[in-house]
This record gives C-alpha cells, sequence and structure tokens, in this order.
C-alpha cells in the first residue's frame, strides 16, 4: 500500500451511538488527487474532518509524511497548517473583506506582516480569478466567486495537502463550471488533493484513484476507469446508477 | 416623517409602527395628511379626557398641592440635578466596566475543551449567582457589607461599593446576552477559523465575536437604556444622586415634587437614549433582511 503523504489507518468515528466511520484505510500519495465518492451519509465529509483534526477520532492512526497527527499531545494547530480544507458552504467570514478573510491566516498564524500577507494574497486571488472582488464582502460575491475565496484562503498557507468537501454540492449548476476548472489547474500544478464530490465526470476526468465510500468503510478502490465503469462490488454498481438516472455522469 | 425610510426594503413599508408613516405612489401625500390629522385628533381627545377625569378625581387638590408645585419645584430642583450628575458619572463608569467583565464572561463560557473546564465553571458560577439575586439586595449586601469588614486597603466608599454591585449584576445579563450572540454563530464559521490554523483563541477574537456582538446589538442597547435607569438604586446606599436629593427634599418639606423633577431629569436622558435604540435596531432588522433577498 503507498500514502507517501496521507496515510489513514482503521480510522473509526463515531457520533453517539452512531459509527459513522467504520474503520476506514486511506492512502495517498504526493501530488495524487483522490475522489470520494459515496452516498450521503457514508462518512465522506466526517473523513475529511477529521483528517483535517476538527473532530476528535474514536480509533485508529492518521499518519501525515510520517506524522501520527491524531496522536495525544500533538499540536493540531500545526496540523491544520499543513492541511488546507475547503467546505461545501464556504464559510467566509461575513464581517471581512475577501481580501481580509484570506490575509487573516498568514497574519495571525504565519505572523506575515500586513504587506507580505496581502501580496501573498492577491497572487492567489488572482489565479482563481477573483482578484478585483478583494475589497468586497463575501455577500456581495456570486456561490462560485465565494468558493474560489475559499480556495485562496486554503491554499494561502501553502499546504501540502488540500481537502474538499463536496465544493460544489452548494453551488448553481452553471456556477459549478468554474470551481471546477480551478481545482483541475490545482491538480495540474501537483497538489495533493483529497476530493469528496457527486461530480462523477470530474471525478474520472481528474482523479487518480477513486474510492467508494459506505457506511463508514471504503468498499472500492481504484482507478477511474475500473471503479466507474467496472465496479467490482453489487454497492458501487447501485450507486452509480443512481448517479446515472440522476443524470451526473 | 415625510417619506418612506428609503433603507427599508418594500415589504417593511406600511408595518411600521409609525401613526405617520407615508405609503409611496400617488394619493400618497393627501393620505398621510389625513392619517396625521386623524392622530392628532385622537391624541388630543385622549389627553383631554384623562385629564378631566384626574382633575375632577376628589382629591386632585391634595395631589396638585403635594406633587405639582412649581414653587417646590423650583426649590428642590438644583439639589436633584447637581444628584443626577452623579448618576450620570455612575452611568458612565459602569458602562465602562460592563462590556470587560461581560466579554470575559461570555468568552470564558464558551471555550470548549477539558483544559478550560475550571474557568468555565467559574463564569457560569458568577453568572448564575449575579442573575440569582434581585439588585437592590447586591447592593445593600456589597454597599454595607464590604465597607463594614474594613479590610484596609479596599475603597469604602457608598458610590463605589454601588457601581461595583451595579457592574457585576450588569455584566453578567450582558455576557448572557454576548454568549446567545455566540451561540448563533453557525458552527461552520467556527470551523473554518480553526481550519485556516487560529488557536481557540484566536478564532473567537477574530471569526466569532464580531458576528457575535453584531448580532446582539439591539439587546445590548436595550441593557443601556435598563442601566441608565436602574443607577438610582444607588440611592439606597445614601449616595446623594438624584432620587436621593428628592427623598432629602421630600423629608424637609412633605412635598413631593422634587420626585417630579427627578423622573423629568430621568426622562429627558432616557427617551432619546430609546429613540436611538429604536433607529439602531430597525437599521440593523433591515440590513438583515437585505441580505436575505
Amino acid at each position: 500500500m503507498s500514502g507517501g503523504k496521507l496515510r489513514v489507518e482503521g480510522l473509526v468515528k463515531r457520533y453517539g451511538e452512531r459509527l459513522v466511520l467504520d474503520g476506514i484505510d486511506l492512502a495517498v500519495d504526493e501530488h495524487q488527487v483522490v475522489c470520494l465518492i459515496g452516498p450521503s451519509g457514508s462518512g465522506k465529509s466526517t473523513l475529511l474532518r477529521c483528517v483535517d483534526l476538527l473532530e476528535p477520532i474514536d480509533g485508529g492512526r492518521i499518519l501525515l509524511d510520517g506524522d501520527d497527527i491524531a496522536a495525544p499531545g500533538a499540536n493540531a494547530n500545526a496540523v491544520r497548517r499543513r492541511v488546507g480544507i475547503v467546505f461545501q458552504s464556504f464559510n467566509l467570514f461575513p464581517h471581512m473583506s475577501i481580501l481580509d478573510n484570506v490575509t487573516l491566516g498568514p497574519r495571525k498564524v504565519l505572523k506575515l506582516d500586513k504587506a507580505d500577507a496581502e501580496a501573498r494574497a492577491m497572487e492567489l486571488l488572482d489565479r482563481l480569478a477573483v482578484a478585483e472582488h478583494a475589497g468586497k464582502y463575501p455577500e456581495q460575491l456570486s456561490g462560485g466567486q465565494q468558493q474560489r475565496v475559499a480556495l485562496a484562503r486554503s491554499l494561502v498557507a501553502d499546504p501540502e495537502i488540500l481537502l474538499l468537501d463536496e465544493v460544489t454540492s452548494a453551488l448553481d449548476p452553471e456556477l459549478v463550471g468554474e470551481v471546477l476548472s480551478a481545482i483541475r489547474d490545482l491538480a495540474t500544478d501537483g497538489m495533493t488533493i483529497v476530493m469528496a464530490t457527486h461530480e462523477m465526470g470530474f471525478a474520472r476526468e481528474v482523479a487518480d484513484r477513486i474510492d467508494f465510500l459506505h457506511e463508514g468503510k471504503v468498499l472500492e478502490s481504484g482507478p477511474p476507469s475500473q471503479v466507474l465503469k467496472e465496479p467490482v462490488e453489487e454497492r458501487t454498481r447501485q450507486f452509480l446508477k443512481r448517479v446515472i438516472e440522476a443524470g451526473r455522469l | 416623517m415625510t417619506g418612506p425610510d428609503p433603507v427599508l426594503p418594500p415589504a417593511e413599508l406600511g408595518r411600521g409602527p409609525g401613526f405617520f408613516r407615508v405609503r409611496s405612489g400617488r394619493g400618497a401625500r393627501e393620505e398621510g395628511a389625513r392619517a396625521a390629522l386623524i392622530a392628532t385628533i385622537s391624541t388630543l381627545v385622549f389627553v383631554l379626557v384623562a385629564g378631566l377625569v384626574i382633575v375632577n378625581s376628589p382629591n386632585w387638590p391634595k395631589v396638585r398641592q403635594q406633587f405639582f408645585d412649581p414653587t417646590a419645584f423650583r426649590e428642590a430642583w438644583p439639589d436633584v440635578l447637581h444628584g443626577f450628575w452623579t448618576d450620570i458619572k455612575m452611568f458612565v463608569i459602569a458602562m465602562i466596566a460592563i462590556p470587560i467583565i461581560a466579554l470575559v464572561l461570555a468568552v470564558a463560557r464558551s471555550f470548549r475543551g477539558p483544559a478550560f473546564f475550571p474557568l468555565k465553571a467559574l463564569a457560569i458560577g458568577f453568572i448564575d449567582v449575579m442573575r440569582g439575586i434581585p439588585m437592590i439586595l447586591l447592593i445593600l449586601l456589597l454597599g454595607f457589607g464590604v465597607p463594614a469588614l474594613d479590610i484596609s486597603g479596599v475603597p469604602s466608599g457608598a458610590m463605589f461599593w454601588g457601581v461595583t454591585a451595579l457592574t457585576l449584576s450588569y455584566a453578567a445579563y450582558t455576557a448572557e446576552i454576548i454568549r446567545s450572540g455566540i451561540d448563533a454563530v453557525p458552527e461552520s464559521q467556527r470551523s473554518s477559523a480553526r481550519a485556516i490554523g487560529l488557536t481557540q483563541g484566536q478564532a473567537l477574537r477574530y471569526a466569532i465575536l464580531p458576528q457575535a456582538v453584531r448580532n446582539v446589538i439591539p439587546a445590548l442597547m436595550n441593557t443601556v437604556v435598563s442601566l441608565q435607569k436602574d443607577v438610582a438604586l444607588v440611592s439606597v446606599l445614601g449616595v446623594r444622586e438624584a432620587v436621593r436629593e428628592a427623598q432629602i427634599y421630600t423629608a424637609n418639606t412633605f412635598n413631593y415634587t422634587s420626585y417630579l423633577a427627578a423622573t423629568a431629569l430621568f426622562l429627558a436622558v432616557s427617551i432619546p437614549l430609546v429613540r436611538v435604540v429604536d433607529h439602531l435596531t430597525k437599521r440593523d432588522r433591515a440590513r438583515r433582511m437585505q441580505v436575505a433577498v
């Protein structure tokens, strides 16, 4: 099993009585793009939140470059600096301008001075084609623009790995493309990405590997051509059939 | 009011509490003028009837002498006004201290994780006790109790302890208001603040609190209005503020007009304050509705 960058072993997560992650294994190499697919409630989001230490875990290990980041005593704040995450609902800070949203992390966490932080932020905003909105507030932007700002905010600290949690699910259909193309560019530039998504077409095109999650387990894993075209598992086939019926593949 | 408030979205028009709110559109001006006329007439009739009922009550001549005596008003006024300055001073001091203590309490209460438990328990205990004691009792307890201990270095002034009691009690209430504002900020905001590497404290300071306070500005402003009046409670300690001065005058002359003088002074400050609060609340609501659209 590979997993030079990120390696999740037997991860268990419960919410009360409910077992959400039932011993998940995940391996991601540097520059690899891994897509997590599966029905709602299969544990995709929880897995990503656990990897960014936003949720305490109930068992297993999470290794980032070989460091056990979820071990008791590990510095969670330091880990979050190395991992970027973008959420379904953008979650920009509504009381701050776009530029302040992006510079907050660098200034407070990396202790950059204002000019350095802003230069870095503007470079990213420019790359994601939202530089012209730097002075605006989140509510003045479209969903697609907000999500690209959220991408910039998570990239500004130069993370080693980027976690994307259904980042296009809350968008109007005509705005999905601009966000996906931004992600495609990141992947092309060699970013290591783990992405929970319902965009099967995009997964097929960009992913190096697709993991199908079902009831808190990785049920099937392989290159897109295999998982999407010739799934071995009955559950995967059922899931893909529904996705095709919904016109998403 | 001569026209609709431009910041209000259309749905708000005509629903406002004002009698004189004018609808836009053709004929609105005449309609508004008619409404104003009706409102004026009905108000005059009401005042007239109420006035007649009071003036014709059997004890009116006596009451007029004891409560509405112009000479007594003039006599009492300088002392009451002087006392009212003390009220204003106490109000200002409490207004500075309350937000600081309230913020500390609210933040202590909303910290998460077992390491912060003692801090959190302390804050909860303090807030519960302060909210559980009637304000006047707290003023009496601190105002008479602490100076009686005669601890060296601890101030013994009645005003000091009166203001302290007010401050602690109000800080507990204000802390709860701020906490409700913190709770109203979506959990996802905290997640994304932590996700960019902010510590729990930084997340509160930069991401959560600014939103939380904005959520509760109207409630906080109401607290200000209420505090402005409650400073009068410190009179029970003998602090010579407006109500106390009025009491002293009454005790010497058996005339209650001095209380009216104090009332007039409090109203002179509280009514403009209430108007400002109303305005801010309305503006805040309009802003929220615009965002929702």
